[in-house]
């Protein structure tokens, strides 16, 4: 389901909701690319969020390309990030990579194209004691096997979360 | 750390073993300097902000295994620093051939070869091959509107371009972005710099130590226009170009080279060698009876001067409300192109239309402003060509002039005389004393005692004072540097601000500092500015109203200041919605071999 395009009226709210604050820029960005359908942070967007917030466009575009859980591009509504710190790395985490380009049929880097899915990676999100892991949205997923990649591309392309809710990280 | 260096306490310590002692707060590179000892670096520069973040200038300190970066590091009492040790030695060599191998090895074809710092120092380490495999990353070359352009395969990340844009300038068209080997200096969102925020001021390009960011060079324009035996080319000459250009060829900083650069212009086959000078005191008549106007007439106050193209487009891009305080007179060398195409052509019975008019600007602003739509009131573009400093230069050396050893030679006539309120207008200070000169003396009808106003002389950011005319009290400000000019436009704006008349530059230390001058430290701008005024000290004549030139234009041509005439060819409107809306952006890029 495509989410209709958001509105300056939106992004405006966002910011109100953070008192129109640049101290809260990061939060204001985050909740932005998340409102945004597409997972990333238009160029109009970060304009406005600069005008109002008084921050310059070129500070902004800074942090949004600092920072690997944001995107200046669109992504899928879902982006699977593989974890490639050291400990994920010795268990693995190649192939794990591996296996959702089977599954998703895409190299890493790239969108699916019913704009589902991106593939990308992240830095280390603290579950190295169930390396390799994957980060969906919020939820971690560790111990990742090819059955395991397998049941979670399908619970989120199906929308079936009860599939994924056993195989989420609970700390 | 909260301990705050005092100037006045001595700090003794020894540079490779020399003694040496140091106000408190001096900095290892500076102190090292001190006993000559001359630390390699690349990411410094004396005017900015440290940013240590090329790791050329690591020393020991203490026989300690850490390597402090001699940039970032304060002296303290009693170390003794090594700078230069065969550990020392090769650090350094790896950094730079670390740096090599991700640059393009095309120097022959590089703009800043043999200007460039990353060149002189692979060469002052005996790197005469790559120490790794080249894997330099291959970027367009993005030429903006024909005024800067950008390479961004030559770009060593050292940041200089970014804190002057950012801290100084305070304009923040770019910055770094990314992280590690992604890493990289650009404008927001990978846009050409027209659609940003950049006000085209090439501060950038005046400190960045290779060949990433420079000036659009259009000296083959000029070449080809020289050639053609159809065209009538004169050339003007900005003032704070003949204190400078001798630096390109070796001369002493400072030198005052105007006959030797009229010689060589003369000698390039400009039809007329006119002077810039000349249009500053037209200026002057405009900008100085619009003052009066105003403060007669309960027009808009404080009047701001509009000479500075970059500070045009810094006040169109970032308080178009207060666009109503700028004076509307044209820059001098927009006023010069319109008489040189409407005043010149009808006394000398040439065809304006067969008139190129070349400017030579310390400016990449100019190349800019020359552009702008509305500059053609004459009927023809005001000006056709605008080179900056380092451009002429170029076609000098390229035309295998002599410049040092040149005789001197003379400015042609009825648009070549100037005075010394004129030849000061390349400072910053400048425009605003030689107004004084001539409202002081307009007003009360009595000659100054002295024509010397040293408040509003010298390169602190922002200068106050104020003069009695007539029984009236006037105050006014200057201020350089486009951080300077955003304070005191907020404070206008917060309605703080209590000056009637106010010079605004865009560079540090005015056209003196200009973005398209010699490359240059704080040092040398000084030496530039004092020449000036010696300049200004040693004319016959040194206010604009009694330039005879400028009193024959008047008389036979323009009528009066403010008049008719004046207004179309002289004077000129500023858009409230900023460049991009009304300028038809051209980019074009072209691919690396």
């Amino acid at each position: 389901m495509q989410q209709a395009p958001m509105t300056e009226g939106q992004v405006l709210k966002i910011m109100e909701k953070y008192n129109n604050d640049p101290q809260q820029l990061i939060a204001v960005l985050l909740d932005i690319q998340e409102a945004s359908g597409s997972n990333y942070v238009d160029e109009k967007w970060a304009a406005l969020a600069a005008r109002v917030l008084d921050v310059p466009l070129s500070k902004i575009y800074d942090i949004l390309t600092f920072y690997a859980m944001f995107s200046t591009k669109p992504r899928g509504e879902y982006v699977i990030e593989i974890c490639r710190s050291t400990p994920c790395h010795f268990t693995e985490a190649e192939e794990v990579v591996s296996w959702f380009e089977k599954v998703l049929g895409i190299k890493m880097g790239e969108t699916t194209l019913d704009k589902k899915f991106t593939l990308s990676r992240t830095c280390c999100v603290g579950a190295c004691d169930v390396g390799p892991v994957a980060k969906i949205g919020d939820e971690v997923y560790g111990d990742l096997t090819l059955e395991k990649v397998n049941t979670l591309v399908r619970s989120y392309r199906e929308g079936l979360p009860s599939f994924r809710e056993a195989l989420a990280c609970q700390n | 750390m909260s301990h705050i260096p005092d100037p006045n306490k001595s700090v003794n310590l020894t540079i490779d073993g020399i003694p040496v002692t140091v106000p408190e707060g001096t900095s290892i590179l500076e102190a090292a300097r001190k006993v000559n000892v001359k630390i390699p670096v690349l990411c410094h520069h004396p005017d900015l902000q440290v940013r240590a973040v090329c790791r050329l200038c690591v020393v020991e300190c203490d026989g300690g295994k850490k390597l402090k970066a001699a940039c970032a590091n304060d002296v303290w009492e009693g170390v003794n620093v090594v700078t230069d040790n065969a550990r020392l030695r090769g650090i350094r060599r790896m950094i730079l051939e670390m740096i090599l191998a991700e640059h393009p090895q095309d120097c022959l074809a590089c703009i800043r070869n043999q200007t460039c710092e990353l060149q002189e120092l692979a060469h002052q380490f005996g790197i005469y091959r790559p120490g790794f495999p080249v894997e330099a990353r291959h970027f367009d070359i993005v030429v903006d509107t024909d005024t800067l352009v950008r390479d961004m395969s030559k770009c060593v990340k050292c940041g200089r371009c970014v804190t002057m844009c950012q801290e100084v300038q305070t304009v923040r068209a770019i910055n770094t972005s990314s992280r590690s080997v992604d890493y990289e200096i650009t404008t927001p969102y990978d846009k050409p710099l027209i659609e940003g925020l950049c006000v085209y001021c090439g501060q950038c390009s005046s400190v960045c130590p290779v060949g990433a960011i420079y000036e659009n060079d259009q000296t083959d324009k000029v070449f080809e226009a020289l050639g053609d035996k159809e065209r009538h080319v004169v050339v003007q000459t900005a003032p704070a170009v003949r204190v400078a250009i001798g630096e390109e060829f070796g001369m002493p900083h400072g030198s005052v080279t105007t006959g030797k650069m009229v010689t060589a212009l003369k000698r390039l086959g400009f039809d007329k060698v006119f002077d810039t000078d000349f249009s500053a005191d037209v200026t002057i008549m405009e900008e100085g009876h619009e003052f009066l106007d105003r403060l007669n007439n309960k027009g808009r106050l404080p009047m701001i001067t509009s000479c500075s193209p970059g500070w045009i487009n810094f006040v169109e891009v970032f308080y178009p409300d207060l666009l109503p305080h700028l004076s509307t007179c044209k820059s001098p060398q927009q006023m010069f192109g319109a008489l040189a195409k409407s005043y010149y052509p009808s006394a000398y019975g040439v065809d304006p239309a067969k008139v190129t008019v070349v400017s030579i600007m310390p400016c990449t602003a100019k190349k800019f402003e020359s552009e702008r739509p509305e500059m053609n009131s004459s009927g023809y573009r005001d000006v056709d060509v605008v080179l900056t400093t380092r451009e002429l230069a170029r076609m000098i050396k390229i035309a295998g002039i002599d410049f040092p050893n040149l005789p001197e030679s003379e400015y042609d006539n009825i648009m070549g005389q100037s005075t010394g309120a004129a030849a000061i207008f390349g400072t910053s200070g400048g425009v605003m004393e030689a107004a004084l000169r001539t409202v002081y003396e307009v007003v009360t009808g009595e000659e100054l005692d002295s024509v010397d106003f040293e408040d509003v002389r010298g390169h602190q950011g922002i200068k106050k004072s104020s003069v009695m005319v007539g029984g009236t009290e006037v105050k006014i400000m200057v201020a350089n540097g486009l951080k300077n000019a955003r304070r005191v436009m907020n404070s206008i704006r917060r309605g703080e601000c209590d000056a009637h008349f106010i010079e605004i530059m865009s560079c540090p230390g005015g056209c003196v500092g200009g973005g398209g001058q010699p490359y240059a430290t704080s040092e040398t701008k000084r030496k530039r500015m004092e020449a000036l005024y010696r300049v200004d000290r040693d004319m016959p004549i040194r206010k604009s109203h009694k330039n005879p030139e400028v009193q024959a234009l008047y008389e036979k041509y323009l009528g009066e200041p403010l008049g008719e005439k004046s207004h179309k060819l002289l004077h000129t409107h500023y858009s409230t919605q900023g460049k991009h809306h009304w300028y038809v952006p051209h980019v074009t890029t072209s691919k690396r071999r």
